[in-house]
């Protein structure tokens, strides 16, 4: 059992507000993804859960049990950093049974658990090596391996992937999820790539200057987000943005002047605006489909379309200079400067007021 | 015109002369100190100065027979040794805390702990004997060890700071995750990780404090005298006698430069740990 539960947890260093305020509640066998740009306090917050961070008010609970001002050593937590922090001077096999030989256990239960972590995370040839004879995909299996034996309550993992290059990256992201489904443990993990916050978590939590932004499942923050930069920060290619203004409204549905071309009715719960309000038309990638420039009121040029084999993402240059980013077959062929027509499915558009906040869909259109 | 290759091979062949050079010169005082030890007091005098001759041991047994060689070499190890010990023991956790736990001021601090180097060391010789008169701290091992450890603080401190600033800070916060106490966490994750850095400290130290002649001439008579006081003994009160001069001199020089010998790749290891990696 491993229930972590952060209340109001701020941390200032000299004048800088670094974390304002966090409430947070973790639970047993969740993966949790603290995922944000950089400078937003995800790292200080996980460190801060570690005790390698002293904070400044607040509580983090382990299990109903207060632990904010205890030792890092007393918290029964394991951290795998950025830098895989191996001890150089031992053996793969010391660095996984070091913190076991400091808890004094006996000496055929470390052999035994550190024979099976090394099983897991197929180490078994490398025991003997010193880690600057690994590569940096092997030190980072050492690095989840000394978490690994000693079963704490909660992993932590501070960008374990960010040193890796891409290939390595989507392999140790999947052994990763395997991990996380065989151990059947509590784990917080950093990332500022979306792609491993989508992948990975079972919640992910959006971070930006300090606070929290927004919870919930990938899913559900990609579907629903509850603002304009938690749908800016999720999804690859990035959502694209229109400005516009209200010209009609009723109970569950708006409809919007865009600025630069065209209108779009879209189901939303708009009680809180008005006629002639100011508002951001958010659309993915997956929901404008390109049609000929007669038949749309929303026209563009075409600026470069990125072919990837699979999918083409196109990125059209409205008249108002914002760029869209539409996701088109791979098979798809366009030139650069073409006058093209863009229609946006108006269902899954997303609607956010002047201050950046989403304006909520009827109930029975949010999924 | 030389073609590429012999250009190379030829200075290379300038640079080493070059070097044997500079080491032969920085060698020659040591060379000659200990052919004099050899030479009777008249060849010693002798102009031109000789450099064969016959040699003889006389100037070694009158040393011994004049003076207690012993007692003076052990207070010599006593005091190198004993202010070496303490100065690592103070020197490994302040510099442990400000590489690790750096604030605004460290570099300030560190920064004044060197300028106590600069003072000249006679400028606060009356009021140390002084309270060393009043303490009972003159001519004991005690006071030598004291204030060998003051001066040579600063310089382990300086070092060991180096050392530790070349360690990830990540390295020793995987340490206390892994559950190791404060002490743990240097002892066994810090100190093995800056050995060669921490052997170069423990070596300067030990050279610096057994070469010292300052406070060990005026804060000392008999009793804690180390071998310093003794060379000083056969230069000043009974004229100049450089056979015998160069015999003692050689004995006080000899165990740490065979030390230093034995210790060398270390030292130097550890010296230009920061600079090469």
């Amino acid at each position: 059992m491993a229930n972590l539960t952060i209340k109001n947890l701020k941390k200032s260093f000299e004048a800088t507000e670094i974390l304002k305020g966090i409430d947070l509640e973790i639970k047993d066998n969740e993966f949790v993804v603290f995922v944000g740009p950089s400078g937003c306090g995800k790292s200080t917050l996980l460190r801060s859960i570690a005790g390698l961070e002293e904070v400044t008010s607040g509580h983090i609970l382990l299990d109903h049990k207060e632990i904010t001002d205890l030792a890092p050593a007393k918290r029964n937590l394991a951290m795998v950093f950025q830098s895989y922090a191996l001890y150089p001077h031992m053996s793969v096999r010391k660095n996984m049974s070091f913190a076991l030989e400091l808890a004094r256990e006996k000496k055929d239960v470390i052999n035994q658990k550190v024979a099976e972590a090394a099983r897991i995370l197929e180490l078994e040839p490398l025991l003997d090596r010193k880690p600057k004879e690994l590569s940096g995909g092997q030190r980072q299996r050492v690095a989840i391996g000394r978490a690994i034996v000693r079963q704490p309550k909660v992993f932590l993992f501070d960008e374990p992937l960010s040193n890796l290059d891409a290939a390595l990256r989507v392999q140790m992201r999947l052994e990763l999820a395997r991990l996380h489904h065989d151990l059947n443990a509590t784990m917080i993990y950093v990332t500022h790539d979306q792609v491993e916050a989508m992948t990975l978590a079972d919640k992910v939590v959006v971070l930006r200057h300090g606070q929290i932004e927004q919870v919930g499942t990938p899913l559900e923050l990609y579907r629903n987000p509850a603002n304009r930069f938690v749908a800016g920060f999720l999804g690859m290619p990035k959502m694209s943005f229109l400005p516009g203004t209200v010209t009609a409204l009723d109970a569950s549905s708006v409809t919007v002047e865009l600025t630069f071309g065209g209108s779009v009715t879209l189901p939303a719960e708009g009680e809180h605006l008005r006629r002639g309000s100011e508002v951001t038309v958010g659309v993915r990638p997956e929901n404008i489909d390109l049609v000929d420039a007669s038949e749309a009121s929303l026209t563009g040029f075409m600026d470069i379309a990125e072919n990837l084999g699979s999918d083409t993402y196109c990125y059209v240059k409205t008249d108002g200079q914002e760029t869209l980013t539409v996701r088109m077959p791979g098979n798809f062929t366009c030139n650069y400067g073409d006058r093209i027509g863009l229609q946006l499915h108006a269902d899954e558009c997303h609607l956010f007021d002047e201050h950046g906040n989403a304006i909520q869909k009827p109930t029975q259109m949010a999924a | 015109m030389l073609s590429l290759k012999q250009r190379r091979s030829l200075n290379t062949l300038l640079l080493g002369v070059l070097a044997w050079g500079v080491a032969l010169a920085i060698f020659f005082p040591i060379f000659w100190m200990l052919l004099t030890s050899f030479k009777t007091e008249i060849d010693a005098f002798a102009t031109p100065p000789q450099l064969f001759f016959s040699p003889t041991l006389e100037n070694y047994t009158l040393v011994n027979e004049r003076s207690d060689y012993l007692h003076f070499a052990w207070n010599s190890v006593v005091v190198s040794f004993g202010s070496t010990i303490i100065g690592m023991m103070l020197a490994v956790p302040a510099a442990y805390s400000m590489a690790f736990f750096e604030t605004k001021r460290t570099k300030g601090t560190l920064l004044w702990m060197l300028s106590t180097k600069m003072l000249p060391p006679v400028g606060v010789l009356v009021p140390i004997y002084l309270i060393f008169k009043d303490t009972g701290l003159l001519d004991t091992k005690t006071g030598l060890v004291i204030i060998y450890t003051l001066i040579n603080l600063p310089i382990m401190i300086w070092m060991a700071y180096t050392y530790f600033k070349e360690i990830p800070k990540e390295v020793l916060e995987a340490a206390r995750m892994d559950g190791s106490s404060l002490f743990q966490e240097i002892w066994r994750v810090l100190l093995p990780m800056s050995k060669g850095g921490l052997a170069a400290t423990v070596l300067l130290s030990l050279i610096l404090s057994w070469n010292e002649a300052f406070w060990s001439l005026n804060l000392t008579a008999s009793e804690a005298a180390p071998l310093t006081a003794l060379i000083a003994s056969y230069s000043s009160p009974e004229g100049l006698f450089w056979a015998k001069l160069s015999a003692v001199s050689t004995l006080a020089c000899a165990p740490i430069l065979i030390f230093g010998w034995i210790s060398q790749k270390q030292l130097v290891r550890g010296l230009s740990f920061g600079a090469v990696k």
